[in-house]
């Protein structure tokens, strides 16, 4: 197991969290720099494309921290973390390119033993992982993985359930040391909602010692505070909030802009190859210092063509 | 294989009429989305399409690109989240869940994990997703993939997603929920289903041009055969009207 369940040290360490409303905004380096050390565990949550934390993705590459551990229910933003080095074990659930098939860069990094373990999980284990977290407990029961390879290579355990006699699998709480989530709007406290769907934002920010929050708009609390049903991440779990417009970018973000298909097919034929890739982050992510200079390369103009809504920016 | 239409036409065709009216369907990326979508304008206009990360009851009126992207909780009756679907699925909700796989046994069972040994893979696969937790909760599974001796085989190189696993009772003696397995497997060559009995797949029926000796000839384990195996219609015009003005119009799966 990459990261074991210890629910009384995230009870001791939630209680010294700090639970003032204070303002958390600052830039994705600096959030990088305070929140984020090498070696850490970290867990995005995105489901492919969208609402994927790109924004801090960028800034964390650029850190030159390294030696991650990371939950592997990912695709765009671990392409760049597996192509720059940066990752020494996965929870590995999904890395695909979906209808674009299989991804070049975690067959590189697996098949030539760079990423030095991997443990196999389904989608609903890892996020149930999260889950258990979250309610504070040490795993939950479930019906998932039972007689299979995944299993046997996951961490999970089986055992007679004590009540109806049934097996079922164990599946152990995972608390990050980091994670990242990128939603639709915050206050400079925290306090976050997500329109549409909301993938595992939910159970995955209570499984975080630290959170960093990007965000496509900074509203108001009193905003927040007269839609309190729309509050999917309460403020006292978050440790950072980056105010980062196009935050998903190439990615998609419901209610705000469609997926860059023009790009994201340009770095669909870039990642098939080692050269390819390196080439890439080089263009897109090492030769620019920050998050505002990226949109100045893509260009507001062609940011804006793919909004669902014109009025926001 | 006529002009007339592609093999992916054919494909989601032979899905879209295995979903049923007023159920709900785990719809996957790719040939399901088209197939569900298809589904909903013929003859099952309550099929409720179930989606991984949370959208429920989407009418699919625009072709989703991902399982997450926008178009899944179009004019949907919930928006909710992995665990919400995950759950409903585990007490028993879905009824059709879509598979694929890069790898088949007799049993159903599939491989999106790797080929090779998975300590040192030969080829690293995208990895199960919420493939395993469809083939272990949902009711009736159908797999959809193309038909050829590498892909069904006789001994997958990695159990991702359970079929009926190693036979009658594997599953139930696993701890997995009663009563649910695989249904049907769509390929390129036919569609297939399993012996109720000793839980091997079994050829029903065959696509167009197709003879049952071909599809022998490109499975890679002893395949069951039905005693009267039927011949599957091809696309229909109206099928295919649909698909290539309304459901796909750029030509993405032509």
């Amino acid at each position: 197991m990459i990261q074991r369940p210890d629910p009384e040290g995230f009870r001791q360490w939630n209680r010294k969290k700090n639970k003032r409303l204070v303002n958390k905004l600052m830039t994705e380096e600096e959030a990088i720099e305070r929140f984020v050390k090498s070696g850490d565990y970290l867990g995005f949550e995105l489901y492919g494309t969208v609402r994927c934390p790109m924004t801090l993705t960028r800034a964390l590459v650029r850190s030159g921290k390294t030696d991650f551990r990371v939950a592997g229910q990912g695709v765009h933003e671990l392409d760049m973390l597996l192509a720059t080095d940066r990752i020494r074990e996965i929870d590995f659930t999904y890395i695909g390119l979906e209808v674009y098939g299989v991804d070049s860069n975690v067959r590189r990094a697996v098949e030539s033993g760079k990423v030095k373990n991997v443990v196999e999980w389904s989608n609903a284990a890892i996020t149930w992982r999260f889950k258990a977290a979250a309610m504070g407990v040490p795993f939950v029961p479930a019906k998932s993985m039972l007689g299979t390879d995944t299993l046997r290579r996951s961490a999970a355990k089986v055992i007679e359930c004590p009540f109806t006699g049934e097996k079922v699998c164990l599946i152990p709480a995972l608390v990050l040391d980091v994670g990242f989530i990128h939603v639709s709007r915050a206050d400079k406290c925290g306090n976050s909602q997500i329109d549409g769907i909301s993938g595992f934002a939910f159970e995955m920010s209570r499984a975080c010692r630290r959170l960093v929050v990007s965000a496509e708009e900074i509203i108001e609390t009193d905003e927040i505070r007269a839609h309190p049903d729309r509050t999917i991440i309460p403020y006292y779990l978050v440790d950072a909030v980056v105010h980062a417009p196009y935050g998903s970018w190439p990615g998609e973000m419901a209610g705000y802009y469609e997926r860059d298909e023009e790009h994201y097919k340009m770095y669909v034929e870039k990642q098939a190859t080692a050269e390819g890739m390196a080439g890439y982050v080089q263009e897109w992510i090492f030769d620019l210092p920050n998050h505002k200079a990226l949109l100045e390369k893509v260009g507001m103009d062609h940011l804006r063509s793919l909004n669902i809504r014109g009025d926001w920016i | 294989m006529s002009e007339k239409y592609s093999s992916s036409e054919l494909l989601i065709c032979l899905a879209s009429r295995i979903m049923e009216d007023g159920t709900t369907a785990f719809i996957g990326t790719g040939i399901p989305m088209l197939a569900a979508s298809l589904a909903q304008s013929m003859h099952a206009p309550n099929l409720v399409a179930v989606f991984e990360f949370g959208g429920t009851g989407a009418i699919l009126e625009k072709l989703p690109l991902a399982v997450g992207d926008m178009r899944t909780f179009n004019k949907a009756v919930h928006a909710s989240g992995i665990c919400d679907i995950m759950e409903t699925s585990q007490r028993g909700f879905i009824e059709y869940g879509f598979l694929g796989g890069a790898q088949i046994d007799m049993y159903g069972n599939l491989n999106s994990t790797a080929i090779g040994d998975v300590l040192h893979p030969k080829v690293r696969l995208p990895g199960s997703g919420g493939g395993n937790d469809v083939g272990s909760c949902c009711w009736r599974t159908i797999a959809v993939m193309p038909h050829d001796k590498r892909r069904f085989v006789q001994k997958l190189d990695f159990v991702t997603t359970p079929g009926y696993l190693t036979g009658p009772g594997a599953r139930e003696e696993a701890g997995l929920p009663r009563g649910t397995g695989p249904y049907r497997v769509v390929t390129s060559l036919g569609v297939l289903g399993y012996d109720d009995e000793t839980k091997r797949m079994k050829l029903l029926s065959v696509n167009p041009g197709v003879t049952v000796e071909k599809v022998v000839e490109n499975t890679g384990f002893d395949l069951l055969l039905e005693k009267e195996i039927t011949h599957n219609p091809p696309p229909t015009d109206e099928e295919l009207n649909i698909l290539r003005t309304k459901i796909d119009p750029d030509g993405l799966y032509r």
